[in-house]
């Protein structure tokens, strides 16, 4: 009875989810049949859906879209992992929060994209650039918000592992790393909207190469219209999957916490 | 083993700076606790109480004189003494039972014995069957339970209790209180209780250790010469209590220093209008044996 309520609940959620997109669509579809906008700018659903097919079976979309998802995945464990060691070197030592936070704290107001012109200078146009941009969007909010949960663990959780003669290893595994997890998490969260966002910004801006950054250029630049939409579609079903996988992995890890909703 | 089990601490103070002064919580304080022994320690807010505990577990080093734990000086916590605080500060991304096994940690066990010993102890305090669940799926009075069976599962020396059932319920508390003196008994490990509450100090204490503000001092030591188990309502122990009331009420009616200011109001909180009450409730109740009679000061 109460399994079908809440799954009813659920179905319901959905069907709201979708009103919005399900309206654009006919708005679309219906300003392109009316003759209300140039199919030049905006193309029929349709064009768009066969331009799909066309490209998915003669040319090698998945492919395109392989290369994307392993810079992004590449790029975004490196960040992350990177930036969850750092901040904990941060949080933990005086020394080091003392020499370098306040310098990485300034940097970090730089924008990412004006990182593109040096890290094209010192890696290069190919792979490595494209990863390391990525590993860097990952890795800022997955420092700060590291950062945040390993200065907030609490004094009494530290002061039972004094009491127990904890090691400093078995301090960070047993108390920070865990007490921090929700905030490492958000971190890690953001940190997979930002390199999914980075992905698309390095293949777009460094030089042309496989990928959906490049399927977008090249629909630009042959004034496919339909191509480029394809390209802006699939950016946004990936991005909104990765963002569903980080909510689920999140909620499995967190679930100790106490149910907030 | 437990012979040598003997705390000793001899002339001991303890500054705090606070505001830029000097705040003295304990003053030239001396107490044997006897192995086996369950000593409770009761006074007002600021009298130091808890501050004395913590230099016993070794929690806190930054006092003068000698803090000794079976003949070696005391310089930081150890695991032949053990600590249960007010609040039970389990860890909340861990189960029941991996928050009791953190006890045993760095304990030279194998994992088999680790596990045995957790189970055990997890038994001894109540809680089989909520092995698997979450700190915040339990009751205060569970979590306690749980904090209590952390501190004893690497049965150390001492056990120090810094008021363990201060935020708990009447009943529940009356009940952990009657089940630690049952492990006490049970385990015959030392212990080390800080309470507010007179009625507890008297109901578990083989020594009440009564304490003053400011400076922290010991005022007196009362014996309870009563075998455990006690009865709640044993006329002995009501009077013993009123004893250690009387001696609690001296100590905040003297002329307080200048410094009394910084503090808190509530110290001022007579204890006495409880007291004339709750004195003669336990006598005027033949029949039935009424757990609850608290007598916070």
């Amino acid at each position: 009875m109460a399994a079908s309520y809440v799954s009813s609940e659920r179905v319901l959620k959905i069907r709201r989810g979708l009103t919005l997109p399900i309206l654009l669509l006919i708005l679309w579809e219906g300003s392109s049949r009316s003759g209300l906008v140039d199919p030049r700018f905006l193309p029929a659903l349709e064009d768009v859906f066969l331009t799909a097919k066309r490209e998915l079976i003669d040319n090698n979309l998945i492919g395109e879209l392989g290369f994307s998802l392993f810079r992004n995945i590449a790029g975004f464990l490196l960040g992350s992992a990177l930036g969850v060691l750092f901040a904990t070197l941060l949080a933990l030592s005086r020394v080091a929060d003392a020499l370098i936070t306040p310098t990485f704290n300034g940097l970090k107001q730089i924008s990412l994209l004006a990182w593109i012109p040096l890290i094209s200078i010192w890696f290069g146009f190919g792979e490595q650039a494209k990863i390391v941009f990525v590993a860097l969007a990952a890795f800022i909010p997955v420092v700060l918000n590291t950062y945040e949960g390993m200065r907030n663990v609490p004094a009494d959780l530290i002061e039972v592992g004094d009491a127990l003669r904890f090691t400093p290893t078995q301090r960070i595994t047993r108390i920070f790393l865990p007490s921090a997890l929700p905030s490492i998490a958000t971190g890690v969260h953001l940190g997979l909207i930002y390199s999914w966002l980075a992905t698309v910004g390095a293949e777009y801006f460094l030089a042309v190469g496989p990928g959906i950054g490049g399927l977008i250029i090249a629909g630009r630049e042959r004034f496919d219209m339909a191509l480029v939409m394809v390209g802006v579609i699939i950016l946004g079903i990936v991005g909104f999957i990765l963002n569903r996988l980080a909510a689920k992995v999140e909620n499995y890890l967190l679930r100790w916490r106490v149910s907030t909703h | 083993m437990t012979s040598t089990a003997h705390l000793k601490i001899s002339n001991v103070s303890r500054q705090f700076r606070v505001n830029g002064g000097e705040l003295t919580a304990l003053d030239r304080v001396s107490l044997d606790v006897k192995a086996g022994e369950f000593v409770t320690i009761v006074g007002a807010s600021g009298c130091g109480k808890s501050t004395l505990l913590r230099l016993g577990a070794g929690l806190d080093t930054g006092h003068d004189g000698l803090v000794e734990h079976a003949g070696k000086p005391v310089t930081g916590p150890s695991l032949d003494r053990g600590i249960v605080f007010q609040e039970p500060r389990l860890f909340p991304w861990l189960t029941v039972e991996r928050n009791v096994a953190l006890g045993l940690e760095n304990a030279a066990f194998s994992k088999a014995e680790k596990q045995d010993l957790v189970a055990k102890q997890i038994a001894l305090v109540g809680l089989t069957g909520f092995e698997k669940a979450y700190p915040h799926q339990l009751s205060g009075g569970m979590a306690q339970r749980a904090g209590i069976a952390r501190g004893l599962v690497n049965r150390p020396d001492v056990l120090f209790l810094d008021e363990p059932f201060g935020a708990l319920d009447a009943i529940t508390k009356a009940h952990l209180q009657g089940e630690l003196q049952d492990i006490w008994a049970r385990e015959q490990i030392t212990m080390v209780l800080v309470t507010h509450d007179v009625d507890e100090a008297v109901y578990l204490g083989d020594r009440v250790v009564v304490m003053s503000p400011r400076p922290g001092r010991i005022r007196e030591i009362v014996p309870v010469d009563l075998p455990h188990p006690r009865e709640r309502t044993s006329a002995q122990l009501a009077s013993i209590r009123n004893h250690v009331l009387d001696i609690l009420n001296s100590t905040t009616r003297n002329g307080e220093p200048k410094t009394i200011a910084k503090q808190p109001a509530q110290v001022k909180r007579p204890p006495i209008k409880t007291t004339s009450a709750a004195r003669n409730a336990p006598r005027s109740q033949p029949s039935g044996r009424p757990i609850l009679s608290t007598t916070e000061i």
